[in-house]
């Protein structure tokens, strides 16, 4: 769906009186407590990880800081098991789940605009036909064909490996739409100087194309990096090896049945750690993400 | 809507193709397909003998009291996540836009939790209610309140829900944010001119003029809400207790991976497809109505 257009909004401002709103505390009360709801979750986890797991398990853990977080943040970083919790160290898995978003998202880019530069730049018989065809994924999420997918990827010999982790995933009919979307907005006359100039489709494609499209690629890339991360039954059936594992399926593994008795001063470091990537690059990003989201993920 | 000017190549274009058509016909069409046969045979468990048997699988899925309980289940907890998730979103959306102190701080401390993957979501809350360990859950339990979502499946489908719906927020803030930058503030200016106090502004101009972000989210919520909290309930509840979480979703997962029921898990996964399917032709019916009528 696009978005509603952004309309600019008036310079022009009325008068003190009427704009004034007469409770002008209640929207900072709403948003702070906002805020705090959705600190509070991590915060509690930030304590957790810093405390030893005998305080946690006997279940009076303070609402502050204790003296552990060094080591423990060591520890689940460099060896990964404590005394019940048996995984990969955090390094390891965080290298995984970096390579799989950073392949992901920088995948689902190139692939996407070289589709989209086909079918917004060419004409050429079922042009159409092919491009219905990958629109029509948008209606296969991955989850609802999730056992074929599976029996596919393990046919290709492709289980436990970065290639079976990625490439199934790398289709994007997102992404071909919105380079589509933009590629059309591009003037008639930039492609006439290009060809006048003798400048070939790729040719076009590397020197105005690519520079024209930076911001998309941004935009895209923090929805896709993110994206990637995050993934969690496609890493859960595809590693079966520790090595291979996702942090997000590290976690879950930590956690096994969540009895009182477990490492949780490790489990909380480890989601702490695990939460950081993504919630960087989507806070660093900020502007771009917020209008590759609302313009395009529709 | 085409371009005039393209460029003149017989081959380029399904080179360009080649990628992207490769990994959608193999990971996508063809498991879909396989899904499609799979939901219409019989096979034994070691795959030898293969039956033809028409709906029967489907048969067997729809009158199967557990999927309808599964079925159940889901709607609620969809239907809570997402009145929990696009309340609270479009609550400090409204506050978020109006124009006070700080609203760009406010912006990022509220949309971060997007970045969250619902596992990690689901982990944070654990620690917060577990029954013995986590602070709040060992708080109910000192204030009397008898609180163990590993026992007790209404209160575990109220944590998925409420940890799915905390990860979710941040999604519906962005874009309610967004959809009420785009009302033109003299609309609203006029109307406080004219008298309409804020509560009314809010409910004769401002939601209606919201309508299709609020549609648009609808449906993408729901689908979030179906297929992306798998996450979730494999992390926190794993389905239990007893089947009181099993969503489809990890049914189709549960059957199919676990009980390794192929028949009836991929006719699970078809029923959910034709339901994505027809979700997503309601909504680009809407969008056409409406660019229709711009």
């Amino acid at each position: 769906m696009s978005s509603p257009a952004v309309v600019q909004r008036s310079l022009t401002t009325l008068p003190s009186r009427v704009r004034r709103r007469p409770v002008s505390w209640i929207p900072h009360l709403v948003l702070a407590l906002g805020v705090v709801v959705f600190a509070s979750p991590v915060y509690m986890a930030l304590i957790g990880s810093t405390h030893d797991p005998s305080t946690i398990a006997r279940g009076d853990m303070p609402l502050s800081p204790g003296q552990m977080m060094v080591s423990n943040y060591r520890q689940a970083w460099a060896v990964g098991e404590g005394m019940r919790v048996k995984t990969a160290p955090v390094r390891t898995m965080m290298m995984n789940s970096f390579i799989m978003a950073v392949v992901i998202a920088s995948g689902k880019i190139s692939i996407s605009m070289l589709s989209a530069f086909a079918v917004a730049f060419f004409r050429f018989p079922l042009r159409m036909f092919f491009f219905w065809m990958i629109f029509i994924t948008l209606m296969l999420p991955v989850e609802v064909r999730i056992i074929p997918t599976y029996a596919v990827v393990t046919n290709l010999g492709m289980i436990n490996t970065f290639w079976g982790l990625t490439v199934p995933l790398l289709a994007s009919a997102t992404g071909t739409l919105i380079f589509r979307t933009f590629f059309l907005t591009i003037p008639d006359e930039l492609v006439e100087a290009a060809k006048l100039d003798g400048a070939g489709p790729m040719r076009f494609f590397w020197s105005i194309l690519m520079p024209m499209s930076i911001t998309a690629m941004a935009a895209l890339f923090v929805i896709l990096f993110v994206y990637g991360w995050n993934q969690y039954l496609w890493p859960l059936l595809i590693t079966t090896s520790s090595g291979m594992e996702t942090i997000v399926i590290g976690i879950t593994k930590m956690i096994g049945t969540g009895e009182a008795q477990t490492d949780w001063h490790l489990i909380m470091a480890t989601t702490i750690l695990a939460l950081i990537p993504p919630v960087t690059v989507v806070v660093v990003m900020q502007r771009w993400f917020v209008k590759g989201l609302v313009g395009t993920d529709k | 809507m085409h371009r005039r000017v393209v460029f003149e190549s017989r081959l380029l274009p399904y080179l360009l193709l080649v990628p992207q058509l490769a990994i959608v016909i193999v990971f996508f069409f063809w498991p879909a397909w396989q899904a499609v046969f799979q939901s219409f045979i019989r096979q034994d468990p070691f795959g030898l003998r293969t039956e033809f048997i028409w709906f029967e699988n489907f048969a067997y899925v729809l009158s199967n009291p557990f999927y309808l309980s599964s079925v159940r289940t889901t709607l609620i907890f969809s239907a809570t996540v997402m009145a929990l998730a696009m309340g609270s979103g479009l609550l400090l959306a409204v506050m978020a836009d109006s124009d006070i102190r700080g609203s760009g701080l406010y912006k990022i401390l509220l949309m971060w939790p997007y970045a969250m993957a619902p596992a990690v979501a689901a982990a944070l809350w654990l620690f917060m209610f577990h029954p013995t360990v986590g602070t709040f859950g060992r708080a109910l339990n000192a204030a009397g309140i008898r609180w163990d979502f590993m026992l007790n499946g209404g209160q575990a489908l109220l944590l998925i829900a409420m940890a799915s719906a905390w990860k979710r927020v941040g999604y519906n803030f962005i874009f309610f944010l967004a959809g009420l930058q785009s009302i033109p503030k003299e609309v609203t200016e006029a109307a406080s001119v004219d008298g309409a106090g804020a509560f009314q502004r809010f409910r004769k101009i401002i939601f209606p003029l919201l309508s299709p972000t609020t549609f648009f989210l609808l449906v993408v919520n729901l689908i979030w809400a179906f297929f992306e909290t798998f996450g979730v309930v494999h992390a926190l509840t794993k389905g239990g207790p007893g089947k009181a979480t099993e969503t489809l979703i990890y049914k189709v997962y549960v059957d199919g991976v676990v009980n390794l029921d192929l028949g009836g898990s991929s006719a699970q996964s078809v029923i959910l497809m034709l339901g994505v399917v027809a979700l997503t032709a309601v909504q680009f019916r809407y969008i056409e109505r409406r660019v229709h009528y711009q």
